[in-house]
């Protein structure tokens, strides 16, 4: 196996876990702060693949079918948090668990009566298509664009969070909820904002996806599972446990599936690789987060309470 | 609140009794015979798109027939397995000791298939499967009831080890997601594929990225690819292939990855991709482009193979109710009706084999333009004709 293989498989896991990370800094920030578990977030990013496939469908135009994913589910979350799941924010996690399971079923449901069983159709701008030749392998510049746009993501959460007063009042609110509410902030119209932030990552997330993914019923359930895992380990409520807990899992993932089987090739007949293989590939995320939760509970990068 | 109106809900629904009487005696009058339909499919979730076309076809065929087949008014009964073999299970109870069904039809997946073969067997109900046709139904545990108008699940990977062959590619890559069904997949291939495996990569099921794949293809720099992957995960193989710019340089040869369900999804990105098939929009016969026709005016879309199927699955029926002059009552008259198989197929030369599957011709098609210049499946050979399947040997039926 040559060195170039294993850097091209590092970079695929790098952009897999920036990809991770738009999902994993909203789910990260609505349960953080708000204290609210939302399974629903994977169909937040499915719904952001079906607005990008159909304002494509109607536009052609690349920018603004990300655009349309990304705040259509703005526009979206808003009408939801304000309608159904404010209701949730002060109930115990098992009924939130409970409501929003209730809503990926819903919500996969509705796409199917909406726009069919088959798959949209969603194609990568003419300037990005091409693959670009680094270290002898071909790789997608669209993959490069969406390394790109989570790290562009990732700094403007940053200075969002640590250098306006939305984001002093969002830490705030982390911190203490009622006290923040009694000095005079509409703390629900804040809640709404954050889960509309969330959301609208997640919707980017899914429409950058749209040309790289069957567009479907049912496509956020995978992501949201392993999303799940990135911020168990990353922390909690922590951006930047969201971003590190990100690449190490797409990087844990991709390595896993890229790199170990070849290597159990190596070490063992074929047949015991061949079996071992996908088997250890298909676990070993789960097993980073057993390892994890049990040295460091509170995940590898938890919010400092300072 | 109840003076209000109280009369005209009461006159309605004795006006609506009396013509549903009146109907239904008419019936009676010109005693025209009935039969039961029991379609079962998957019809929700992410792989509802096959059960849809399934559905659409029969019933596509059904309307043609004026609502009738082999002059007998059908009653079909939908019913929705969501892919659960233990609801599979539920729902053909139900159909047959409830609504009494006189056949049953449709079937998805092989593992629904699995589970439900028991108690269609049991009860003895003629069964017409459109799509699913697992293993051991076509080997030992054949059933004299069961007749598949689709094709032996290993057979569309079989007719691309024989291509592979053919063309001389001497070492290949295969892939699959790693269940059953993917490996079934690629043991069908390695039957009739006679170069070198350079080796198999299992991915797991439904897995959304495939740039470790990718990679670990250009680094093993086989002469082509062999890929299965049904459904959404064969859209995301095929379009992460695509931006690789890895699918103009290594052949793909795929099982269920592009069809009349993804090709939608895949458009441009998929052209050039083969796939192993029984059945493609531009077999030869009037009555395929006929077909073709009907169902895009029908449904807005070109019609898939489990389409095709599930049309071929209710032309059989029509043809076996015929000649019984409509009674499905006698299961063994209606059963040798079936086996004939004396029906106008989309596929020519189709007969069934002693188990029940169909001996057919197995093609490979490429993913091209059609005469309307829609991203479509275009046959480019018959390297597999007339196959009996791998399993018929092992089935006692004679």
């Amino acid at each position: 196996m040559s060195p170039e293989l294993v850097l091209t498989q590092l970079l695929n896991g790098v952009q897999f876990g920036v990809l991770l990370f738009l999902m994993a800094a909203g789910l990260t920030l609505v349960f953080g702060i708000m204290n609210f578990i939302n399974l629903a977030h994977g169909s937040l990013y499915m719904m952001g693949a079906y607005f990008a496939a159909l304002a494509y469908g109607k536009t052609d135009s690349f920018l603004l079918a990300i655009a349309a994913g990304t705040l259509g589910l703005f526009a979206l979350a808003v009408a939801l948090d304000r309608l159904a799941l404010s209701a949730l924010h002060r109930r115990d996690h098992l009924d939130q668990v409970l409501a929003t399971f209730g809503l990926v079923l819903f919500a996969n449901e509705a796409v199917r009566l909406f726009w069919g069983s088959t798959p949209l159709f969603m194609d990568v701008p003419a300037w990005l298509s091409g693959p670009v030749q680094l270290l002898g392998f071909n790789y997608p510049a669209y993959r490069g664009a969406i390394i790109a746009v989570g790290l562009l993501v990732a700094l403007g959460l940053h200075l969002l969070i640590d250098r306006t007063r939305v984001g002093m009042l969002i830490r705030a609110g982390a911190s203490n909820r009622d006290m923040v509410s009694a000095l005079g902030v509409n703390i629900g119209w804040l809640t709404t904002f954050i889960f509309a932030l969330g959301a609208a990552l997640a919707g980017l997330a899914g429409a950058m996806v749209g040309p790289m993914m069957s567009i479907q019923s049912g496509m956020g359930e995978p992501v949201l599972i392993l999303t799940l895992v990135v911020i168990v380990i990353g922390g909690i409520g922590s951006i930047r446990g969201a971003l590190l807990g990100a690449l190490i899992v797409g990087i844990a993932d991709t390595l896993g599936r890229g790199v170990l089987p070849v290597l159990l090739y190596r070490l063992f007949d074929p047949a015991v690789a061949a079996a071992a293989g996908p088997a250890l590939a298909s676990v070993g995320v789960y097993l980073l987060m057993a390892a994890v939760l049990a040295l460091r509970p509170q995940g590898l990068f938890p919010v400092r309470h300072t | 609140m109840s003076m209000l109106f109280p009369p005209r809900p009461a006159q309605g629904r004795t006006r609506k009794a009396l013509i549903a009487g009146l109907l239904s005696l008419a019936g009676l009058a010109a005693g025209a015979a009935e039969v039961t339909i029991g379609f079962l499919g998957t019809l929700s979730g992410p792989a509802a798109a096959l059960g849809q076309d399934q559905y659409d076809g029969f019933m596509l065929a059904l309307e043609q027939k004026g609502g009738k087949l082999g002059g007998a008014a059908v009653k079909l009964i939908r019913e929705d397995d969501q892919l659960k073999p233990d609801l599979g299970v539920q729902l053909v109870r139900k159909l047959i000791e409830k609504d009494k069904v006189d056949l049953v039809t449709g079937v998805t997946f092989s593992n629904v298939m699995m589970a439900v073969a028991r108690p269609l067997a049991e009860a003895g109900v003629p069964f017409v499967g459109s799509n699913a046709g697992p293993a051991p139904l076509a080997g030992k545990q054949c059933n004299a009831h069961f007749f598949f108008t689709s094709f032996q699940n290993d057979s569309q990977a079989e007719v691309l080890g024989q291509y592979a062959t053919d063309r001389g590619f001497r070492k290949m890559l295969l892939l699959a997601p790693n269940y059953q069904s993917g490996k079934d997949q690629v043991l069908g291939f390695k039957r009739y594929y006679k170069g070198t495996v350079a080796g198999e990569i299992y991915t797991q099921l439904n897995q959304p990225d495939y740039s470790a794949e990718l990679a670990q293809m250009q680094a093993i720099a086989p002469d082509a690819v062999f890929a299965f992957f049904p459904g959404g995960m064969g859209v995301n193989f095929v379009k992460q292939m695509s931006q690789a710019g890895l699918l103009g340089k290594v052949p793909v040869l795929t099982v269920s990855t592009v069809d009349g369900t993804t090709l939608p999804a895949l458009k441009d990105s998929a052209l050039g991709v083969l796939a192993g098939a029984v059945w493609g929009p531009d077999l030869p016969g009037a009555g395929n482009a006929a077909f073709a026709e009907a169902f895009e005016r029908k449904y807005g879309r070109i019609p898939s193979q489990y389409a095709a199927q599930a049309f071929d699955a209710a032309l059989l029926i029509d043809s076996a109710l015929a000649r019984t002059q409509g009674a499905a009552a006698d299961k063994a008259a209606l059963r040798a009706a079936l086996k004939a198989a004396d029906f106008p197929s989309l596929r020519p030369g189709f007969k069934f084999g002693s188990n029940g599957f169909p001996q057919q011709d197995l093609h490979v098609f490429e993913v091209a333009k059609d005469a309307r210049g829609r991203v479509s499946l275009k046959k480019i050979a018959t390297p597999l004709p007339a196959l009996r399947d791998a399993y018929a040997a092992e089935c006692a039926l004679r």
